[in-house]
């Protein structure tokens, strides 16, 4: 019982999500996948400009 | 029966300085200085601290001070929600008050993150040099220098230390699953030599003993620091160094919870029959951040073989019976207890399903949707440096920059609760006494510590009440005391009557 319960939920908590590789994907998916898509588009203003060199300069002494 | 789970993190952020002076200690003290110059009225010098006027100016350097010097003399701050923010080696480093109940915790967490955010834009408005301070949340700098996110739980003292090894070692390694922070590429040498497209745990790699009293050198698993900030005839302080800093709150909700749960049925004998020891705990927490299948066998010590997923769902399955028979006051809140659980259990079945489902809950699987996206779109391999500059910028505290702040990750505390986390104390811990003095008599504090607080009253030598008990000077223990007093003689007074 619990373990039917559990299934169900897991199925509706996939459906929430812009999982690619299931076409079949629902009008929520899709919209998930849409947002995912204007992120991308957003990404690379966001990213600094030099990724490279970004990420050279990133650098921090270990701690704890 | 277990004692309450009370816990904490402590998280070290990574701290960049853009422009100007490099230098990560100056750049800690400037930060936390800030915040609390202008965000806490009275700054409460931690125990160990030999105050000195002269050291608050240090990060705002007026028109006539000295220009800023390389700190020899590190900044350590209590707050009057009861944590410690601080400069520890060359990090900020914020550390929550102890709460009660791993949903507590998740808001101090949060809480922590305000509290650096908060400073980046205090630091922007006392430093006139054009220097600009960003604060990453996460745990390497992805060239082999690691730094650290430490969970604490609150453990009874009559469980031998080898109980509590042998216990948690399985747990921490297989736990990434759902508590890694995930990281594009490796910084040590893999197992087999090959290179590391994406791995699920930002930490993993650095640990090379299974149990040890290091934290900085040959990391291990299970550290042994003993140093229980309460008293040492009843407890235990767990002090965990094997976590990623999670930005996902689901993530560090089951981190903390489930955690709590293993220690609890530790306590109560009540872990799974089956004996989990790993054959070599060091390779298996290699193999699980390296395996993104989440298929792959672990060696047991028995000789059998179990998958990262098939060790958690023993421990999930010992711990719904312990829950059914035994309750789940040791976890502080029933409740809580029991969201632990549900979550527990619908995570594992989807990791088992259909992994990426879980891109708003856990934070391996956000980065990792969000890295397979972007090489989707570009076609870039994963040696580009813009994934590895997402990855750190997933990480990234401004606003404005983060990357995971742009996700629609799930919430399990409000804007408001975290708003409120940072100036109130937890109320069932003794952090509300600690908070609540800093905030009603912050000029009769003079330090704080975990078990104590030292009051000037301004006559007398200086005293001291100690706090021994994490699970005394609550809200309820105190709250009439602290109403009554009118002072803070009043209150020593009424403390020793």
């Amino acid at each position: 019982m619990a373990e039917r319960e559990l299934k169900k939920k897991t199925a509706s908590e996939r459906t929430e999500q812009p999982v690619e590789d299931v076409p079949a994907a629902s009008a929520k998916g899709e919209k998930l996948k849409a947002e995912l898509d204007d992120l991308l588009d957003e990404i690379d203003e966001v990213l600094e400009d030099n990724a490279e060199e970004f990420v050279r300069n990133y650098v921090q002494k270990g701690g704890e | 029966m277990a004692i309450p789970k009370v816990c904490g993190i402590e998280t070290e952020y990574g701290i960049h300085v853009v422009g100007g002076d490099p230098n990560p200690i100056t750049a800690s003290s400037v930060l936390i200085n800030a915040y609390v110059h202008e965000m806490v009225r009275q700054r409460t010098g931690w125990d160990f601290e030999d105050e000195s006027p002269g050291n608050d100016a240090r990060g705002a350097p007026g028109p006539d001070a000295l220009p800023p010097q390389v700190e020899t003399h590190l900044v350590n701050a209590v707050l009057t929600n009861g944590a410690r923010y601080y400069v520890d080696h060359a990090h900020p480093e914020f550390s929550t008050p102890e709460c009660a109940d791993a949903l507590e915790c998740v808001r101090y967490d949060r809480a922590g993150e305000e509290v650096l955010v908060r400073s980046m834009e205090a630091a922007a408005s006392t430093v006139a040099d054009g220097r600009t301070f960003v604060v990453y949340k996460n745990n390497s700098d992805g060239k082999g220098n690691s730094y650290g996110t430490h969970e604490n739980y609150l453990v009874d003292r009559a469980v031998p230390f080898a109980r509590v090894a042998a216990a948690v070692t399985p747990h921490f390694v297989t736990r990434q699953v759902f508590a890694g922070s995930g990281k594009v590429g490796a910084e040590t040498a893999t197992l087999d030599g090959r290179p590391v497209d994406f791995q699920l745990s930002q930490r993993a790699e650095f640990f090379e003993e299974p149990v040890g009293l290091e934290t900085t050198l040959k990391r291990p698993i299970v550290n042994t620091r003993d140093e229980p900030h309460a008293d040492s005839r009843r407890y235990r302080r767990l002090h965990v160094i094997v976590g990623d800093a999670n930005l996902c709150e689901v993530a560090t909700f089951l981190k903390v919870g489930t955690t709590s749960l293993v220690l609890a049925m530790l306590e109560d004998d009540a872990l799974p029959q089956r004996v989990l020891d790993l054959a070599d705990p060091v390779r298996a927490m290699h193999e699980v951040s390296l395996d993104r299948s989440l298929a792959r066998p672990l060696a047991l010590a028995d000789g059998t073989t179990a998958t990262a997923l098939a060790v958690q769902w023993e421990l999930f399955g010992a711990a719904r019976k312990y829950a059914d028979e035994r309750g789940l006051a040791c976890m502080g809140d029933d409740a809580v207890g029991e969201e632990v659980l549900r979550r527990w259990e619908g995570v594992l079945h989807a990791l088992e399903t259909d992994p990426m489902s879980l891109a708003r809950q856990l934070d391996w699987v956000a980065k990792l949707q969000l890295l397979e996206a972007y090489r989707d779109r570009h076609g870039c391999g994963w040696d580009d440096p813009r994934l590895a500059a997402m990855d750190l910028q997933y990480h990234d505290l401004r606003p404005a920059r983060s990357l995971f702040a742009r996700l629609d990750t799930e919430r399990l505390v409000t804007v408001d609760e975290v708003a409120r986390a940072i100036t109130e104390p937890p109320r069932r811990t003794r952090a509300w006494f600690r908070g609540q003095c800093l905030t009603r008599w912050p000029d009769a504090v003079v330090t704080a510590n975990w078990d104590s607080l030292v009051f000037d009253l301004g006559t007398d030598p200086l005293r001291r009440v100690p706090m021994m008990d994490p699970l005394r000077g609550t809200a309820e223990h105190v709250d009439e005391l602290l109403q009554a007093s009118t002072s803070p003689a009043d209150l020593l007074d009424r403390l020793s009557s």
